[in-house]
Order: structure tokens, then sequence, then C-alpha cells
């Protein structure tokens, strides 16, 4: 579908940021409840228990209770906290996790301008340059809700899952970027509405292949970046937004809460919205990066018909339901174990992957000849050199 | 008053007053947020010249990965409540003076003395993107590389040197 640019006076481009700010924060919040009941009804399929099934027909209306139960408790403030940093920690984790997703490319919009010309338009709030630089710098940020709410309760319990939160944050930080970077590397752009678009293209780069295989399920980033990539990102992604088996910084049998041990009422339910927020956020990178963002998975008829919002949502809720999956999956790590896997097994791998694909991309790009003839100014600047042909 | 002009005054008020507040508060955890509030301050005026990638990196690196870091170990140490500060002390008298002669001289030195840059606007525009940075840096027609290189070889000699010490023994 093909928009004007003009509509009675109205440049439409322009308004595309505010549609895009309103659709990701209406679907988001939207989407909360309907997460919540999703989760508790596939753990409870997995784990052979009934689930919710007392209010509304199949126990849909449950979120709803829970929110109004949150709402209406009592707001317990304990003696002796900091009460500035106290109060300020739910607000930072609910602030950073929407402001992550602000970055994130919906679809693209073709306008036509007056002389006939077709041009794309990201669906996005901000599409800036530094798309996967902001996103990576909102997710560390995060880290500081977690500390504050740990550290301001004035309970060991807190405060040690703060610590473990904070430890635990920074090290899966760093391999989450090693898998990122690889596939800036592949895509030499960090912006990701580029990075969707060096995914349309024929599975790696082989003219031979068929058309309808272009912009499809093998050319998307998972399969590109040669596998290791997405799984690095997975296992981090988890780890980053504190879910089992990684949610040692709120492990209930041993630091009761954990960080939010002293937060009742709707300063919880702030930090329960948040780390779900941030786990539709963080499988929504997932989406973009790896999976091919707003592409469908095969460039013919019937799937060609569903616009690329739909197919972008698929993709992020097929995350979340990962999320559950894992969660009535996998049991609970220890924390040398989780400190371990990090360091020396994610982070080396990633480093080696990094260079490996490097040298991968050079001989791709002079279609898998293996002595490529290319002159040394053409090796110098691989990246801006892709960019022009896609 | 153009807008640019009043959110640089904002944003440089703000900055020096959390630099400021990290100084005089005595609470460790207050302080180093204080510097956090002002890493973020400057990171929006690195934003404000164009400089996106210089931008995200302070906040990447400096806000979010090196003060969690002091964070978690003021936490892990828990030094509890702060000692007041010995009276007739000259440690307050020092700091002041020796900040005012070194500010005195930047002063002089630096924004009095100082050149107009005659770059056009257009230029400084796409002159902080990461395209930009990396063609700057890592270009052989350009001299950066070695000494970025450099660099990170002593950053690794630093990581290689905690490792010894941490695990030497004794």
């Amino acid at each position: 579908m093909i928009f004007a640019e003009y509509w009675h006076g109205v440049n439409l481009p322009a308004i595309v940021p505010y549609i895009a700010i309103a659709g990701i924060m209406g679907v988001t919040l939207a989407l909360l409840p309907m997460v919540v009941w999703t989760e508790r009804v596939a753990l409870a399929l997995m784990q052979d228990r009934v689930g919710p099934n007392r209010v509304g027909p199949r126990g849909l209306l449950q979120a709803v209770a829970d929110v109004a139960k949150l709402f209406l408790k009592e707001d317990i403030q304990p003696k002796k906290v900091d009460i500035f940093l106290y109060y300020l920690a739910p607000f930072l984790m609910m602030m950073i996790a929407l402001c992550a997703g602000a970055a994130l490319p919906i679809q693209t919009l073709d306008f036509r301008h007056p002389d006939g010309t077709v041009f794309h338009v990201t669906l996005t709030p901000g599409n800036i340059n530094v798309g996967l630089l902001y996103i990576l710098a909102m997710s560390s940020l995060g880290v500081y809700a977690l500390v504050l709410a740990g550290y301001s309760s004035n309970n060991k319990y807190s405060m040690l899952g703060a610590l473990r939160a904070s430890a635990q944050l920074i090290s899966y930080e760093l391999s989450m970027g090693m898998a990122l970077l690889c596939v800036v590397l592949l895509a030499g752009s960090l912006n990701l509405g580029h990075i969707v678009q060096a995914q349309n293209q024929l599975p790696f780069g082989i003219s031979e292949m068929p058309e309808f295989l272009r912009g499809s399920f093998l050319s998307w980033y998972w399969l590109q970046s040669l596998l290791v990539p997405v799984v690095i990102y997975t296992i981090s992604m988890i780890a980053e937004t504190n879910r089992t088996p990684f949610d040692l910084p709120e492990a209930e049998n041993e630091l009761v809460g954990g960080f939010h041990t002293e937060y009742s009422s709707m300063k919880f339910a702030t930090f329960f919205a948040g780390e779900y927020v941030n786990m539709l956020t963080v499988s929504g990178l997932n989406a973009v990066i790896f999976w091919g963002g707003w592409l469908p998975p095969l460039n013919c008829l019937p799937f060609t018909l569903v616009p690329g919002f739909i197919w972008f949502l698929l993709k992020v809720l097929t995350g979340i339901f990962f999320y559950i999956w894992l969660r009535a999956t996998l049991p609970r790590l220890r924390y040398d174990a989780l400190m371990s896997i990090g360091w020396k097994r994610l982070l080396p791998l990633g480093l080696v992957w990094l260079f490996l694909l490097a040298g991968y991309s050079l001989i791709r790009d002079s279609g898998f000849h293996l002595l490529p003839n290319r002159t040394t100014a053409q090796l110098v600047l691989p990246s801006a050199e892709r960019r022009q042909s896609p | 008053m153009t807008p640019s002009l009043l959110l640089f005054w904002i944003l440089a008020v703000v900055s020096v007053g959390a630099s400021l507040l990290m100084i005089f508060n005595s609470n460790p955890i207050r302080s180093a947020l204080s510097l956090v509030a002002s890493f973020l301050c400057v990171a929006m005026l690195y934003l404000t010249l164009s400089a996106q990638f210089l931008a995200f990196v302070q906040v990447i690196v400096y806000a979010g990965a090196i003060m969690v870091l002091f964070l978690f170990v003021v936490m892990l140490l828990n030094p509890g409540t702060p000692i007041p500060s010995q009276k007739g002390s000259l440690q307050p008298a020092v700091a002041v003076g020796t900040a005012s002669v070194m500010l005195l001289t930047f002063f002089l030195a630096g924004v009095l003395n100082l050149t107009r840059s005659n770059v056009s606007a257009a230029a400084v525009r796409s002159m902080g993107t990461v395209e930009n940075v990396g063609k700057s840096l890592y270009s052989p027609t350009q001299p950066w590389m070695f000494p970025f290189e450099l660099t990170s070889v002593l950053l690794l000699t630093a990581v290689v040197g905690a490792i010894v010490m941490t695990k030497r023994k004794t």
C-alpha cells in the first residue's frame, strides 16, 4: 500500500513518529495483562495444573483482578528507608523500560512524492542512526532501578538482591553487546530500520536463489550470522531481564523477594509491569535484529498479504512465549554457574565469533570465491560498500 | 533566547549542580548517583553538539558500566555512617585554592584566547556519526590507528595486571 505524501495539506511522513509512539505505548500497555494471563495459563498447562479459572471466562479477567488487588492494598513504607531513592526506584524501572522501546522499528510505510517517486519511511518513534546504541544505553541504565530499590529499602535481603542484580546485568551486557556487534558487522549500520532492510535480500547473497526466498526466514540474521550470535543473545536477554533460570536477584527461596522485598501495593506492581515491559522490549530487539523485524517468513502470496506490524508482533510474542517456556522448564542456576556461563563461555565465544564473521563477510562479499579479486581500497571499507548495493 | 541556548543552559546548570552535589554529599551512594546525573547531562550536551556516538558511548560506558561498578563496590564494602570532617582541617581550603587556580588558568589560556572555529555547520552535523568517527580512527590515511591500538594494549596490560594481583600465591 502506498500513501500520498500530502493529505489535505498535512505532511503525512512528519506524523509517522507520533503514530509509532502511540502504537508502541498502547500495544505494550494493552499486552501486559494478556502476557500475564498467558504466562499463568501456559505455566499451568506445562506443569499439569489447573491454572486461573475463577475470574471471568477461562480466567481471562485474572490480570484485572490482580491489578485491582494491588491497587487497593495497603501501601507499606518500612522504617528508616531512604525515602527519595525508595520512591525513585520503581519510577526509574518503568520509565527506562518504556524509553528503551522508542527505537524499535515496527514496519516501513511507502509514500508517494507529488512528482511520482516513492520513498520508504520507517514506522518508529525515533529513527536515529545509533538506535542500537540507544537501546543498549537504556538497558544499561536499567540496572539503577534494581540497585536503588535494594539499597534504599533498609533490608539485608534487598541489598543482596541488588548486589546480585548489578553484577549479573553488567556481566551479561558484555556478551549481549558481542552478539549484537556480530550483526552490526554484517549489516553495516546501527540504525535498526537499516538492519531489517539489510535482511531483505537473497539468502547468503547467492544470486541463484529463487525470488520467493528474498527476505525470507533463511536470509534473516539468525542464520546469516551462523546461529551462534542468536544463541548468545537469547541467553543474555533472559539474564538481562532477570527471568528464570537467571532470576537470582529475586530468588524467593533465598532472598524472600530480592530487591523488591520491601515494596508493596502499586510500587510492587510498577516493578512487576516494568519487568514485563523489559521483556517485550528485549524480545522486540531480538525480533528486529535476528528474526527479520516486519519481514514475512516467505516472500510469496499468503504471507505478503499480512501487514508488517502483525509479523513483528507475532515475532515479539513468540519471544515472550519462549520466556514462559523456559520458566516452566528450567530450574534456577547456582550463582557461580551463572557467572561462569557469562564470562567464561558466552563472552569468549562471542569474541571468537566476531572475528570469524569478519573474515566470513569478506569472503561472502566476494561471492564465495576464496581468492577475492578486489582492490585494497575496497577491502578497507566493506560495510560502506555493502550499504549502497541492497 | 533560542531553544538550543535554553537547552544548553538547563543542561549546564543541572550538570554543574549535580557535580557540586557529588562533592558536598556525605552519603557515598548519593554522591555516586549525582555523578551519574552529571554524566547523563554531559551526554545530552554531546547530543546537542551532534556527537551521537560519543553521547551514547558516554551513557553506556560511564553511566551504565563504570558507575554501576562503583555502586557495587560501595554497597559491598558498606562504609556505614560517614566520618565527620575534623575541625580546623586544611583540606577544604587547599581544595578550593587549587580548584580556583586551575579554573583561572584554563579560563585565561583556553576560553579567552580560543580562536573561533571556521568549520561549517553542515560539516559539524555529520562529524560525530559512527561512520565518521570510525573513518577518522581506522582510515589508513589518518595517523590515529596506531595510538588507538596502543591504548587497547595499555588496557590489556591493566587486565593482565589485575589477574596477576588476584591470582598471586602468597
